[in-house]
């Protein structure tokens, strides 16, 4: 057993952690107070090559593999969770499915630019009536002669409204349930294809999240990702590999509440004293750190076991599972921590509590997680 | 244009800590990056490479760990590396260390321009990056914040001095100390990061370089540090403020009054 990252992994956190704090941390809260999408910060992070990290070098990216990828994810998103969010969301699900099941001219035509952050990626599963039932699925492809014909509705999809291209599950044959939903990959200016405005959030605000609207999206028949009916098992699969960076996302945002309470509690004083001195604030950090560092081992563990290629869908889910109920709780302790101050915008935790909530709901609420689980325990 | 970029790996922070009992700087603990002013460098010769092409290469003389701090200025973009490690390099001070960097150049033979950093953060002497131009027998200019021109035979440059800056017209080959102001230095990418840590780097021990072994590390150096210490903290002081000048003098003449010095 090695618990020691390589040095490319920490030559890759150290890179990251440097960009994260000179150029991401100082505009976080005015991304988020303006809900203005980080347009410049992705822009560098796609000269740095990040979004290429978990894709090989033939298809753009730089081969460095899903555990330098959620060390990248994490240290971003300590910074800005918005970030991460983008980040997480254009790689492993907007940009994933093309590159686990696309073919080999789908791949170089779509992951390739995504990779090399040229283009954002977006991933259409969620409907107004089928979210954790993803089953449910409405949304229609019909065939008519060379082209797929889409029509239907998805909601709170991350990156469409900067996106360039979205992979979305239709419906191509209702008799046959959940074998009966298949994936397509469709260019974001396809007629007939449109975005709403972004959706007000709680937080994650400077993410782009916006509603898709289908009527009558023609695409070309090569268009559908692997073979018809086979969207449903594509996108658990997908979803495996998202829940691993989601995870990322969230000890990211944990470590941050930690940083961010150690600090104050170092310097706030009361009774004539730093309240880090007080044993009842000393044991809230000591749970906050103990915490982060287990999420962080599971979501590392699941990531390393993707890299080397053995099954990792249970223990994704339980890193996302602990790791984005923690940061939640890693948040609110960061609030009370900071007393009345941590309940103003003139401190970052205010922003972490309403950011880390979205980690519990998103890829999965914590719910659907522990279902994962336990058909993994074999109920 | 061939370039070399000589850069150390220093503690990453600027208030080093210092052992009261030993004297010396306490690592542990610190990590280490490449110094700052040494990424100026690289940066500056990657923009030059952009610009008229050519080769950089980066040295550092210092422990294996060093590797690192030359794996990242490769991931940056240089294009070569080596490291130059040896016991008998050890305990080195600037002269010895500008001694070995020259030796080093003068062995990879090639050279167009000479880049440091204006100064290391941990030492702060300033003092290698001239003493490898003297050593070698070559111009050189400090401070640079603006790199004007650069031509085959030549370089326009401003150095930076108090209250403003000179323009100095240099041949090359030469060697030149620049600034934090000159530039941005530039994050390394990932797929530099993956093919720095594939690359090869040479490491030169004293005989590679020819060094004479009288002449480097501790045997070569003829400063001997008597104390390392941490100077005590002094009261903080009094700023006097008031409407102009006359209103301060009077302030102060009455402070100076108080404490019966006049
Ligand atoms: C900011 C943001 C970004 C998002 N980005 C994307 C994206 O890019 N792409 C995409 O496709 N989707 C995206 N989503 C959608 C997200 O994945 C869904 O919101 C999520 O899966 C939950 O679905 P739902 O909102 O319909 O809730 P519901 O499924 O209606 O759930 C409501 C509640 O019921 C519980 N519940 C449901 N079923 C069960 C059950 N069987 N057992 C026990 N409890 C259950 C849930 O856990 C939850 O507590 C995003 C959502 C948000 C808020």
């Amino acid at each position: 057993m090695n618990f020691q990252l390589d040095d490319q992994q920490l030559m890759i956190q150290k890179i990251v952690r440097e960009f994260a704090e000179k150029e991401v941390a100082p505009v976080a809260a005015e991304l988020d107070e303006k809900g203005q999408f980080p347009h410049e910060i992705t822009r560098k992070m796609g000269e740095m090559g990040l979004f290429g990290l978990p894709f090989p070098e033939e298809y753009g990216g730089s081969g460095a593999g899903y555990l330098a990828y959620a060390i990248a994810v994490e240290e971003i998103s300590r910074a800005c969770a918005s970030t991460g969010i983008t980040y997480a969301a254009h790689c492993s699900i907007g940009t994933g499915p093309i590159y686990l099941f696309g073919t080999e001219e789908q791949k170089k035509k779509w992951v390739i630019p995504c990779a090399e952050g040229r283009m954002f990626a977006a991933f259409g599963l969620t409907e107004p009536n089928a979210g954790s039932d993803a089953g449910g699925t409405q949304t229609t492809a019909v065939l008519d002669g060379d082209e797929w014909v889409l029509n239907g509705s998805k909601c709170f999809i991350t990156n469409v409204g900067v996106g360039g291209v979205a992979v979305i599950t239709a419906v191509t044959d209702r008799s046959k349930g959940t074998r009966g939903i298949s994936a397509f990959i469709v260019p974001t200016d396809t007629p007939g294809f449109s975005v709403g405005q972004p959706y007000h959030k709680l937080g994650l605000k400077a993410s782009d999240t916006r509603e898709i609207i289908l009527e009558n999206v023609r695409i070309p028949k090569e268009n559908i990702l692997g073979k018809e009916g086979e969207g449903f098992k594509q996108f658990l699969v997908a979803l495996d590999g998202g829940r691993i960076s989601i995870g990322a996302l969230s000890v990211g945002i944990a470590q941050a509440c930690l940083d961010a309470s150690l600090k104050y509690a170092k310097e706030r004083v009361q009774f004539g004293q730093p309240i880090s001195k007080f044993q009842a604030i000393q044991f809230k950090l000591a749970d906050m750190a103990m915490k982060t560092e287990l999420a962080r081992l599971m979501v590392y563990k699941a990531a390393w076991l993707k890299d080397n290629g053995k099954p990792f869908s249970k223990e994704a889910a339980m890193g996302k599972l602990y790791a984005s109920e923690i940061c939640v709780q890693n948040a609110l302790e960061a609030i009370q921590i900071h007393g009345g101050y941590g309940y103003m915008k003139e401190y970052p935790v205010e922003r972490y509590l309403r950011d880390a909530k979205l980690m519990e709901i998103g890829e999965g609420t914590s719910e659907i997680q522990r279902l994962v689980i336990a058909r993994q325990l074999g109920c | 244009m061939e370039i070399i970029v000589c850069i150390k790996q220093v503690p990453d922070t600027t208030e080093v800590k210092i052992d009261p009992v030993k004297g010396t700087l306490i690592r542990e603990g610190v990590p280490s990056i490449v110094n700052p002013f040494d990424k100026n460098a690289v940066e500056a010769a990657l923009q030059i490479k952009a610009a008229k092409g050519g080769k950089v290469t980066v040295i550092s003389m210092g422990p294996p760990q060093a590797m690192d701090a030359l794996r990242e200025c490769v991931a940056m973009g240089a294009d070569e590396a080596v490291l130059l490690s040896d016991r008998a390099f050890a305990g080195a001070d600037t002269w010895a260390t500008s001694y070995t960097l020259a030796k080093a150049i003068e062995k990879i033979g090639k050279y167009d321009i000479i880049f440091c950093g204006k100064q290391a953060i941990d030492g702060d002497t300033a003092q290698v990056g001239p003493g490898i131009a003297e050593h070698l027998g070559l111009p050189q200019v400090t401070y640079v914040q603006k790199i004007r021109e650069v031509t085959d035979t030549g370089m326009i440059v401003e150095r930076a001095i108090e209250g403003g800056y000179e323009v100095i017209s240099v041949p090359l080959p030469a060697m030149i100390a620049v600034e934090k102001s000159i530039n941005e230095p530039r994050f390394p990418t990932m797929m530099g990061t993956m093919k720095a840590h594939k690359k090869q780097i040479p490491i030169w021990g004293a005989a590679d370089i020819n060094a004479s072994e009288d002449l480097v590390g501790m045997n070569g150096s003829p400063t001997q540090v008597k104390r390392v210490f941490a100077p005590e903290r002094r009261g903080g002081g009094e700023i006097l403020q008031a409407e102009d000048e006359a209103g301060v003098c009077v302030l102060l003449v009455e402070k100076l009054r108080e404490a019966k010095i006049v």
